[in-house]
């Protein structure tokens, strides 16, 4: 395995009773690099972030964070992992501090560590002036904002984010399309971003497309185009995942 | 994994439970007013037409509301332990149970930790009860307010073990009101809490074996000897067992190779 290797799926499989969701699918993630997990709604996206969360098991193939195995070494492999999930998993009745207090907990940060890192996190943020607001108040981007800052507490390696700027206006979900995609330069962070909004993709992300639990299309933006045959990546979409209209 | 890291966890998951239930005022004065009607009106109601004989752990002839007591300090856990798994539902739903399920800590433990925090309300509000019940001359010994908090935390942790148990079962938040009505109705009326065991033996032998049975009244009659400076060995061991046997298979429920949740589907 790649040393850079932040994300490794190999050969997943994973079905509702007999309905299959994911269909060997495989993917990896380097550091300094954001993929981009594009399909349609339906298309496995969230089964797939439920695996690599382990909040579902995988029993065909295997998923690696950093080396290790969701499996067999969960909880090293979780701690590599900051997720940002479609819904927000904020309590609304704490404030930004409490909610963030109470993730550092959960990774083990001492008390003295979690103030810092949270003071480094929201400032980057621009909401550290927030930080005794109640979740409650805030706006739909600034809870996601505080969400973010919350999944990279504890340092990890990989970002996963499921669809997160859903509901957004448009200046609040540029802002954090920026942020994460700064965050892979700056930080080294490898970013698995699930979306079906191509206006979100930069030039030099990777491309996934999913479709049906099945990989279509993998690869850098013109490898994709080249691909479905198509001259833009809003047309090698439709293509690709066409037959789901159907 | 470091001990302190479990410590810290265990830690954060009990302040939260505890923050949330003291800022959540509404919650803490509807899990009040509950016993409190019970005392006040229920067992004053009652108080002429249940004649007490003198049975363990009492000495005397007692008031109906000096009965009952205990029993309301279990329904207090009971109705906790089955909110606990509710607000579980609630933040599967909702998401934020994916958070605390996604922190590299075993399963087992987060899964303890949270009903360790449940119980930590369930006591917390239990003695505030008690505090109420003093004034109003329900006055079991001093020391039985120590030895009550071993037992309290016993039956706390059985009946938020069943909480999540159940709370693994059940797909959506709808699906409770049924679950309140299957299980907290019965298990409270079919119990010690209201009536001693003789008492029903006396009405139906069938009832009385089912409440012998019923988890709920050994830890109702756990509290209640606890209350009065005495331990109740059978009473006890059978909590105990309870609590296992609740636990692991909540523990089962919530194993993502082996549980109910892959089952349920519903990720997009």
């Amino acid at each position: 395995m790649n040393q850079d290797n932040a994300l490794a799926i190999n050969d997943l499989s994973f079905s509702y009773g007999s309905k299959k969701a994911l269909d060997c699918v495989a993917i990896n993630v380097n550091a300094g690099e954001c993929a981009v997990l594009l399909g349609p709604n339906g298309a496995g996206k969230s089964t797939l972030f439920a695996l690599i969360t382990r909040l579902y098991d995988a029993r065909e193939g295997q998923i690696q964070l950093c080396g290790f195995d969701v499996k067999k070494q969960t909880g090293r492999a979780l701690a590599k992992l900051g997720v940002v999930f479609q819904q927000t998993t904020l309590d609304l009745d704490l404030t930004v501090m409490q909610n963030l207090t109470y993730h550092a907990a959960l990774h083990g940060l001492g008390r003295k560590l979690a103030r810092e890192r949270i003071r480094q996190e929201l400032e980057r943020l621009n909401m550290y002036d927030r930080r005794f607001e109640k979740i409650r108040q805030l706006n739909g981007g600034h809870r996601r904002r505080v969400e973010i800052a919350r999944a990279l507490l504890h340092k990890p390696s990989l970002l996963l984010l499921d669809e997160p700027t859903v509901g957004l206006d448009v200046p609040s979900r540029q802002a954090i399309v920026d942020y994460v995609h700064g965050l892979t330069k700056e930080e080294n962070l490898a970013v698995l971003w699930a979306s079906h909004l191509i206006d979100e993709i930069y030039p030099e992300d990777r491309l996934i497309v999913l479709h049906k639990g099945r990989i279509k299309a993998s690869g850098s933006i013109n490898e994709v185009l080249q691909a479905a045959d198509k001259p833009s990546i809003k047309e090698a979409f439709y293509a690709l995942t066409q037959e789901a209209q159907v | 994994m470091s001990i302190l890291h479990y410590w810290r966890a265990l830690w954060g998951i009990v302040w939260r439970e505890c923050w949330r239930f003291i800022t959540q005022r509404e919650r803490f004065i509807s899990a009040l007013v509950r016993p409190l009607v019970w005392l006040f009106i229920f067992a004053a109601g009652f108080r002429s037409a249940l004649g007490l004989a003198i049975s363990p752990p009492y000495e005397t002839y007692i008031l109906y509301e000096v009965y009952i007591v205990p029993g309301l300090c279990g329904m207090i856990q009971l109705f906790n332990g089955m909110q606990s798994s509710l607000s579980m539902v609630y933040d599967r739903e909702m998401g934020s149970m994916r958070i605390l399920l996604t922190c590299p800590l075993p399963r087992w433990f987060l899964l303890l930790a949270k009903l360790l925090a449940g119980t930590a309300v369930s006591v917390l509000q239990v003695y505030v009860f008690l505090a109420i019940a003093w004034f109003y001359d329900i006055r079991p010994p001093l020391m039985g307010y120590a030895w009550v908090l071993p037992a309290l935390m016993l039956s706390g942790m059985m009946l938020g073990a069943l909480g999540l148990l159940l709370s693994s079962l059940i797909k959506q938040l709808e699906n409770f009101a049924g679950v309140m009505n299957f299980v907290i109705f019965p298990m409270f009326f079919m119990s010690t809490a209201l009536y001693p065991l003789w008492k029903i033996k006396e009405s139906s032998a069938l009832l009385y074996r089912m409440a012998d049975i019923n988890p709920f009244s050994q830890a109702v009659e756990l509290i209640r000897f606890a209350l009065y400076g005495q331990a109740h060995y059978h009473a006890f061991v059978y909590t105990f067992t309870a609590f296992i046997v609740f636990m692991a298979l909540a523990i089962l429920g919530y194993n993502p190779s082996k549980g109910m949740m892959t089952r349920k589907g519903g990720a997009g």
